[in-house]
């Protein structure tokens, strides 16, 4: 790539393609590089409901299709790729990704988290044959079966209540007493007859042969072990672990300041590098939400547009 | 691409000879949406090589659990009917697919 961009964006989920918008609107030349598909850890979901203006029945996929249009309607720029190295040494950034090398005046990292391993034994060995993280992925292999979900925020409630929609029997297993997840969340899970949870508890190990079979559940306040089998007309059972994310920040290690792995900006999403800002779940942030993270795509693309007026 | 479905799928693959690669794929699975366009470009670089085949699990449920399949997406390579080696979620990279690929042909 020869052309130099007045902004790259790395990351296409909603504080991406927010600051891809606002970028666009300032008539900068905008380029949104993305490693996967547009939308991040949202567009796996099946139901936002919390987004302000969303409509009813919307899902991650059709909110992220939307934000995508528009930010390309006005202009903005996207490829594919995945950035391994990054030099903000100089006045022109360079990105260094697998397929290709970006120049630009200014970046705005915008790359999220991944789902954290729920941390027992045999959590990879059954990844993919009854460990999941993905409910909207793998939910209908459990119709009729159990499953569990491990976690105690609003993405456990809100997946485990999805979940009911295919398993009989969802069991939420979290290591406190009680939820973090929002009380209108709380309430419908409660509520719902096919919604178990088993409190104070983590999961020590996952077993099976081939495909899960069993797992070994400890209660953390009376140190009790508990053995989970596979009914045996089942023969298995779903784990999903939604216990919270970690930031995609290693590229930048040494480069930009990190506070546990999450990227400390001021309240203008500039970092410690000039011309280079941060938004969204990557940031050193007390809520999470779409909505911060558009809000800081928006805060970012216009501290970028200033930045470059100098 | 050969699409598979519950009923083709064990004439085509199971009874299936030589190396066939199958893309087992879902319904509202997007990591497996992200994911396809990538193995199409390599079932047209390798379509001499080794054949290529997908299998919408969302209407195959039974026939993707009697794989070994609880998990969305997998890229499998088959020999002659048997599974020979597998590539699940986050590892089902269009890299590692490749270099799989390569060990086979």
């Amino acid at each position: 790539m020869n052309e130099i961009f007045d902004v790259i964006i790395i990351g296409a989920g909603p504080a991406g393609l927010s600051a891809g918008l606002y970028a666009g609107r300032a008539r900068l030349k905008t380029l949104i590089i993305e490693r996967e598909k547009s939308g991040g850890q949202i567009a796996l979901t099946s139901e936002v409901e919390n987004y302000p203006g969303c409509l009813e029945g919307e899902s991650g996929p059709t909110l992220i299709d939307r934000m995508e249009h528009q930010a390309v309607h006005f202009g903005a720029e996207k490829v594919l790729d995945d950035i391994l190295e990054v030099d903000f040494s100089g006045k022109e950034k360079v990105l260094k990704g697998k397929k290709g090398e970006y120049r630009g005046k200014s970046v705005i990292i915008a790359t999220g988290a991944a789902s954290k391993p729920i941390g027992c034994i045999g959590e990879k060995t059954f990844t993919g044959k009854g460990v999941s993280y993905c409910a909207t992925c793998d939910a209908a292999f459990f119709e009729d079966l159990e499953v569990f979900v491990v976690g105690g925020g609003d993405t456990a409630v809100e997946e485990a209540m999805y979940l009911t929609k295919f398993a009989r029997k969802v069991t939420l297993i979290h290591r406190r007493d009680e939820l973090r997840a929002a009380k209108s969340i709380q309430e419908k899970a409660f509520a719902n007859p096919k919604m178990n949870f088993m409190w104070d508890s983590v999961v020590r190990e996952i077993k099976g042969e081939g495909l899960v079979n069993s797992m070994v559940v400890e209660n953390i306040k009376t140190k009790e072990i508990t053995e989970i089998v596979a009914d045996e007309d089942d023969g298995t059972f779903g784990i999903f672990g939604f216990i919270g994310y970690a930031p995609k920040t290693q590229i930048f290690e040494g480069i930009i300041n990190l506070e546990n792995g999450y990227i400390v900006t001021d309240e203008d999403m500039k970092t410690n590098v000039d011309g280079v800002y941060a938004a969204g779940d990557v940031r050193v942030k007390s809520l999470r939400q779409v909505v911060t993270a558009a809000a800081d795509g928006a805060i970012a693309a216009v501290q970028a547009e200033k930045y470059l007026e100098h | 691409m050969l699409l598979v479905d519950k009923e083709t799928f064990e004439p085509e693959i199971l009874k299936g000879e030589g190396y066939i690669l199958v893309d087992f794929f879902g319904d509202g699975c997007a990591p497996c949406e992200a994911l396809m366009p990538h193995i199409v470009s390599l079932s047209e670089k390798y379509e001499d090589k080794i054949k290529f085949a997908k299998l919408n699990t969302t209407k195959a449920r039974r026939v993707a659990i009697g794989q070994q399949i609880l998990g969305l997406p997998v890229i499998a390579i088959y020999k002659d009917g048997a599974k020979v080696e597998e590539l699940v979620k986050e590892d089902a990279t269009p890299e590692n697919v490749e270099a799989m690929i390569q060990k086979y042909i």
